[in-house]
């Protein structure tokens, strides 16, 4: 059997940073596999512009911003096989591929991280009603076939969901002569960074209709038309509200979903509340040598943060290799509040040296919190934030001596404060 | 000019075109849309019923018992997925113990093979953890099965047309007039053709084509059902398919395992007027969850990949309308196949194409193969089956469709077969290229690319399910269209 060090699946933006970071830590025996033609991920077809702030400190495009890792990947000779599909992981970590030019491989690797990311939410998921005829899609898929086929799904949009692909692709499809007629959501606030809803729809006097949705689908051999509704607090149609809009197109832009299946595969615990897997502030999962970063472990605002997980994991999986990673301690649970949702990682090693980041996404919109980090019922971390929303990422990073009180404590709480009404 | 036309490329049409091909016979399937199963076939529960369901001594009662004990040869000559996995109908009331007991003498009166019996509430419970709180005791019905009704009915039309019968899709039949002669002649989208003898297997349409000959009129009032599907992750939650006992309350929804792993929550039963309208719709959704949650409480909805509904070719007999008519001489009627339609199609194929060989007097065909092999399922296949796949076809290592593992090299054989697909539905119907999780997000594009090189189209041209049906609008650029 064919053997590696560490064996990255999936070669997007996780997967390029996560290969960066084991070599840079020290590991020389690194294999990248991509089931797509070209490493990148999604973010090839990502063509616009807005990547890169943090880390580069530079307004990049995704193909622009994944050519920086790609260009390190190759300097440092890190071998990477692309259309390439990993099919099976096992948890003492024999992966098996396939590809047209090797057939069926098996692998046996000392560590795995997990890069695969996510996928898009369909509409059957979502139950809407309606006929079910060609001119839906993902705003993802519709994307794939403007930017990297060259091919226009239609000219008269409506786009349900306003996650940030769905924005971004209200601009583009505007750019590409479509008139975008609106964009529904069903929440009271946006679930995408409020850049985009300033770049992409206010700037082109795209409505967006908050607390909406799209209450029935009508054409029988195309699309024709979406009919919306607003929704009341318990998220259900009102009747009376109706609104028909002639359309050709929708765009969903309801979700996104980690892809696991693999994760599942090799026996990986997954975490309701991200459906990404269960890590510790080092990245691993539950199987000791698998670790998981970027969308696959949870759905990131911003690429930056996924290259600087990823670059982690990768370090990581080599420390681990060499047996400097802590093993066999004990892990502190770490709870989710009031106003938290989604946090990563879910355990701390109680001799955690370093310092520890915490990732989640607020339940809500808040104004004038504070996020606050308790130990043994007591604040060890607190810090304000005039604004608080599900579409930004609350990233929080505590200096070890903050946790000095982990060999003590039942569990780590992060909650939101806000003031009484 | 043909020994018989058939009219409609469903699982009865398809079922008697093969059934005849063991005759000497020239055969000719019209099938109104651009591909076959692209109605009621395509769009039911996928069971295999027992038969204990229908009045004894009703053509649906025979043709149930006598299809349910076709399908183990089915499966052997056809290579189409079959799976005894038990049906359970399960009551929620104690008071109701006289019901099951008639539905069991029913059962016994129409010949049901197999195990068939009432069982109490703890076996019920051992056979079926997850089953509600309210389940009291269920009818177990051995002989119930399920069946990949769109593997079934690709299977009849590939060793049909294997062994000579010809179709011709997007043929939609607007006339039949008897010439002086005798014969037929069936006037269609696709050319006027002549034969010895019709057979309308049309579906919803088959009183439309029975009335275009017939004084003897047929009314068909589509029914509706519409059904969620759950993703395969929850193939274990039931081992049965779990009927409810019809009771005040209505017919009861179902919670079917499939072959494919996936499970059907469904369906409901609307009567609707026009034949076209496949639309799924708040109400029947909510309707039919709520139902199926007397059976399985905690239905996990999040798991949901996608709904759907079907229409019923629900007749104004009640039963199956069958046979020559009897002022159309050598013109068959497959009329009002609704439910248990798929679980008889074999019989009523076998037995119309026994009525026309008689009528005809045709001969027996010693050539007829009657083996039709599956394309080969990536999926199914074990690590050493796969090497030696992507070995001789290196197309098999190119994974499109993530959720349910569907190689290019599969792909391209569905289109490549006899009364292959052409479009994106008929795809995703031969090889489940699209019907998994996603939902084809992350496939389409490529099996766009790939129709579109197997059919020697533009991307544009590719449609979903023919007709004005197109995916795609146009090239954003001039020079795109070079490219293609």
């Amino acid at each position: 059997m064919r053997k590696t060090d560490i064996l990255i699946i999936g070669g997007g933006p996780a997967g390029l940073a996560a290969a960066v970071g084991a070599y840079e830590a020290g590991a020389r025996d690194i294999l990248i596999l991509d089931r797509e033609e070209r490493l990148g991920g999604i973010l090839k077809q990502c063509i616009h512009n807005g990547f890169g702030l943090h880390t580069f400190k530079e307004e990049l495009t995704g193909p622009e911003y994944a050519q920086r890792f790609i260009e390190k990947v190759l300097a440092y000779q890190i071998p990477y096989q692309t259309e390439t599909m990993v099919i099976d992981v096992s948890s003492d970590k024999v992966v098996t591929c396939v590809s047209r030019q090797n057939g069926l491989e098996r692998i046996q690797a000392q560590a795995v991280i997990l890069c695969m990311g996510c996928r898009e939410r369909p509409r059957g998921s979502l139950g809407t009603p309606g006929e079910r005829c060609p001119g839906i899609f993902t705003a993802g898929t519709a994307q794939k076939f403007t930017n990297l086929e060259g091919l226009m799904p239609g000219k008269e949009v409506v786009i349900l969901g306003s996650g940030d692909i769905g924005l971004i692709m209200a601009r583009r499809m505007t750019f590409l002569g479509a008139k975008v007629h609106a964009c529904v959501e069903l929440m009271p606030y946006s679930s995408g960074l409020k850049r985009n809803i300033v770049q992409c729809l206010d700037d082109f006097g795209i409505p967006l209709l908050l607390s909406h949705t799209v209450v029935d689908i009508h054409g029988r051999e195309h699309l024709e038309g979406v009919t919306v509704a607003q929704v009341g607090s318990d998220l259900k149609p009102i009747p009376g509200t109706e609104k028909y809009f002639p359309c050709d197109t929708l765009l969903l832009s309801v979700g996104l979903i980690p892809e696991n299946e693999l994760s599942e595969m090799a026996g990986v615990k997954i975490a309701p509340s991200t459906s990404g897997a269960v890590v510790d502030e080092q990245l691993q999962t539950s199987v000791p040598g698998i670790f998981s970063a970027g969308n696959v472990l949870h759905v990131h605002d911003l690429v930056d943060f996924v290259s600087e997980e990823a670059m982690k994991a990768g370090a990581n999986a080599w420390r681990y290799i060499r047996h400097e990673l802590p093993q066999g301690g004990r892990k502190v649970p770490v709870e989710m509040g009031f106003g938290v949702g989604g946090i990563v990682p879910q355990f701390v090693s109680e001799d955690a040296r370093d310092k520890v980041s915490f990732m989640f996404r607020p339940r809500n919109v808040y104004r004038n919190a504070r996020v606050i980090v308790e130990l043994n019922g007591e604040q060890v971390y607190a810090k304000k934030a005039m604004i608080l929303a599900p579409g930004e990422m609350v990233n929080l990073s505590l200096p070890a001596e903050k946790l000095a009180g982990l060999k003590e404590a039942e569990s780590i709480l992060v909650r939101i404060e806000v003031p009484e009404a | 000019m043909y020994d018989v036309i058939i009219i409609g490329g469903g699982v009865v049409g398809c079922g008697t075109a093969r059934e005849l091909m063991r005759r000497k016979a020239k055969v000719l399937l019209l099938e109104k849309t651009n591909d076959i199963c692209n109605g009621q076939s395509k769009a039911n529960t996928a069971i295999i019923h027992g038969g204990y369901d229908a009045k004894p001594g009703t053509l649906k009662a025979k043709f149930n018992v006598l299809g349910n004990a076709m399908f183990d040869q089915l499966h052997e000559e056809l290579d189409v997925p079959v799976q005894w996995n038990t049906s359970l109908v399960v009551s929620f009331d104690l008071g109701d113990h006289e019901a099951l007991e008639k539905l069991l003498d029913q059962g016994i009166q129409n010949g049901v093979r197999g195990e068939l019996r009432i069982i109490d509430e703890q076996e019920l419970r051992r056979r079926e953890p997850n089953v509600g709180r309210e389940a009291k005791e269920a009818l177990l019905v051995g002989a119930g099965g399920i069946v990949c009704p769109y593997e079934l009915t690709e299977a009849f039309a590939e060793n049909a047309a294997m062994n000579g019968a010809e179709f011709l899709r997007n043929a939609e039949v607007t006339r039949i007039n008897r010439l002086d002669d005798g014969r037929w002649q069936v006037v269609s989208a696709a050319g006027t053709f002549e034969a010895r003898a019709v057979v309308n297997a049309a579906g919803t349409y088959a009183d439309v084509i029975n009335n275009m000959v017939s004084a003897r009129k047929v009314h068909i009032r589509p029914r509706r059902g519409e059904y969620y599907i759950l993703d395969k992750k929850y193939k274990n939650a039931f081992h049965a398919t779990m009927f409810q006992l019809p009771s005040k309350m209505g017919k009861g929804t179902l919670i079917a395992p499939t072959v494919d792993g996936t499970v059907l929550i469904g369906p409901t039963a609307e009567d609707i007027d026009d034949k076209e309208d496949k639309r799924t719709t708040a109400a029947g959704l909510e309707k039919a969850l709520r139902q199926a949650g007397r059976t399985w409480e905690h239905i996990p909805t999040r798991g949901f990949i996608t709904t759907f509904s079907g229409l019923r070719a629900t007749g104004d007999t009640g039963d199956f309308i069958l046979g020559e008519a009897e002022d159309a001489p050598l013109f068959f009627n497959c009329c009002a196949i609704e439910s248990p339609g798929l679980s008889s199609a074999p019989a009523i194929a076998k037995w119309t194409a026994e009525q026309v060989t008689e009528r005809l007097g045709l001969e027996e065909n010693p050539n007829f193969d009657p083996i039709r092999k599956a394309i080969p399922k990536f999926r199914e296949m074990t690590n050493e089956e796969r090497q030696a796949a992507i070995a001789a076809d290196p197309d098999f290592g190119k994974i499109v469709c993530r959720c349910e593992t569907v190689t290019e090299a599969e792909i391209r054989e569905a289109i490549r077969r006899p009364v292959g697909a052409r479009d994106v539905d008929g795809v995703k119907r031969r090889t489940r290229a699209g019907m998994g999780r996603c939902q084809a997000g992350f496939c389409t594009p490529r099996t766009v690319e790939i129709l579109a090189e197997e059919l020697g189209i533009s991307p544009l041209e590719v449609t979903k399910f023919g007709g004005d049906s197109k995916l795609l609008q146009g090239y954003l650029f001039e020079e795109g269209k070079h490219h293609a």
